[in-house]
């Protein structure tokens, strides 16, 4: 599973962590995130984030 | 009590109760020629509500702007829109005088002030959109998260019709006048510009998501009461419009010319595009890093089509000064910029093919091959330089926004 970028703020979801804060599981894939979560950090919303290179 | 100091009437139920520091001039690698100010206000009502604080060593001067109007304990509650220290350095330490029945700040400002003062001191976390009724008055909170940090907020306050905005719409601009309307205009746009390509540039999609927030909320904003510099409370939509343009960043047909030079060769250089820029019909601006502040070059930016970018080749590196003002621009995210790479070297000149990557990341649309002399640019390359500026004063007439020639 890729980590993405948020091309806002520069947060990084990594599937392994997950987003627990935002009760998103450890092992969640940035793909199975539902279409509503939000950079934890910033709001941006997904279609901002990028594949990490 | 200290009575050095006055405070200054905003509106009905707000004064200014900040403090101005003429002598700022290095704002964290921002060159602050005018200075600045830190503003913190008070509302006066049936309860007292003070919004933001100043800058640690100037909480003196607040207490005793405060002072003027009100005696600092009968405060009764705080407002944090913004965790920077320029606006919370002094806000426990006043806090500690006041003793507030509360502390508002969003969410992430609570968590941001934890991890600034490492206080065990409650915070009361509001919601985004969430409206209080502190006394009589009315304060709706909106979060306005990488304006400039995550944990920004603004505050409305509907009696008087204002918009405390944090450092948003905000200059970095030390006057004794307390309102836009008292001061030039063009030292205005000036200032404003130079607060937005320096600090909310790289948020610019942020901007307009937050604008259009805003406008859905429907307040009326009669006033913008921002942190830094003079109070908008006539014809706000002024820098609301600007902010709306810098946000879009349309190209006009400026080129900005960004360079050092070791012996006059990639200054050389640089003249000879401009001068093919010139007669293309470009605007053009050129910075040698000698001289230019790299916050200044941001604001050139700032309104441009064109960043091009010239080093010499130092020690198989590019130019110290040149590798500070690309690391800061590229920070700042400009958008929509075409441009060109140029220098002159001795025997390697890595220095070219580091700022082509540098400019790549960038996303600047390099339109010409670079630009290398060898010690002493020759005839030939002259020749180039100045057919590359001509080349790039034809991508600019092709791309420029009508309305706009890039000449602030």
């Amino acid at each position: 599973m890729k980590k993405y970028t948020c091309t806002i703020c520069g947060y990084v979801y990594d599937p392994a962590q997950g987003d627990p804060d935002n009760d998103v599981d450890p092992g969640t894939a940035f793909e199975d995130l539902p279409d509503e979560w939000l950079c934890p950090i910033c709001g941006a919303g997904k279609d901002q984030f990028e594949v990490e290179a | 009590m200290n009575e050095a100091f006055r405070a200054v009437q905003i509106t009905d139920h707000v004064y200014w109760v900040g403090a101005i520091d003429w002598s700022i001039r290095d704002f964290h690698g921002y060159l602050t020629s005018r200075g600045s100010t830190y503003n913190a206000y008070l509302v006066l009502g049936e309860k007292n509500t003070l919004v933001d604080a100043v800058k640690a060593p100037l909480k003196e001067e607040m207490l005793s702007r405060i002072a003027s109007v009100l005696a600092p304990e009968k405060i009764d509650y705080i407002i944090s829109n913004h965790a920077e220290m320029d606006h919370s350095g002094a806000l426990f330490e006043v806090a500690d005088v006041v003793h507030p029945e509360k502390i508002y700040a969003s969410s992430l400002g609570n968590k941001t002030l934890i991890e600034h003062f490492h206080t065990d001191r409650e915070i009361t976390m509001v919601k985004d959109g969430e409206t209080c009724a502190l006394g009589n008055l009315h304060f709706t909170f909106l979060e306005s998260r990488m304006l400039h940090w995550p944990e920004s907020m603004v505050t409305y306050l509907a009696e008087d019709r204002l918009l405390f905005s944090q450092d948003i719409f905000g200059m970095h601009l030390a006057t004794g006048e307390r309102f836009t309307d008292e001061i030039a205009e063009h030292i205005l746009n000036s200032e404003a510009a130079k607060y937005y390509a320096n600090i909310i540039l790289p948020y610019s999609q942020v901007v307009l998501r937050f604008l259009d927030k805003v406008k859905d909320c429907n307040l009326e904003i009669e006033v913008i009461a921002p942190d830094h510099g003079p109070v908008w409370r006539k014809n706000p939509l002024h820098i609301i419009s600007s902010y709306t343009k810098w946000a879009a960043q349309k190209p006009t047909k400026k080129a900005v010319i960004v360079y050092d030079t070791m012996w006059n060769s990639t200054a050389l250089m640089a003249d000879v595009l401009a001068d093919g820029l010139m007669e293309g019909g470009a605007a053009v601006k050129q910075m040698p890093l000698g001289t230019s502040h790299r916050s200044d070059v941001a604001t050139e930016i700032l309104e441009a089509g064109a960043l091009v970018v010239g080093s010499p080749t130092l020690n198989n590196n590019i130019f110290p000064t040149v590798a500070d003002v690309m690391t800061y621009l590229k920070g700042l995210k400009p958008q929509n910029l075409c441009g060109a790479v140029f220098g002159s070297h001795g025997w390697s000149g890595e220095a070219i093919k580091q700022l082509e990557v540098l400019m790549k990341d960038m996303k600047v649309d390099l339109v010409a091959d670079s630009i290398k002399a060898k010690y002493v640019p020759d005839q030939d390359v002259l020749k180039y330089c100045h057919a590359v500026g001509k080349q790039l004063a034809e991508r600019l007439a092709a791309v420029a926004d009508g309305d706009q020639d890039g000449i602030a």
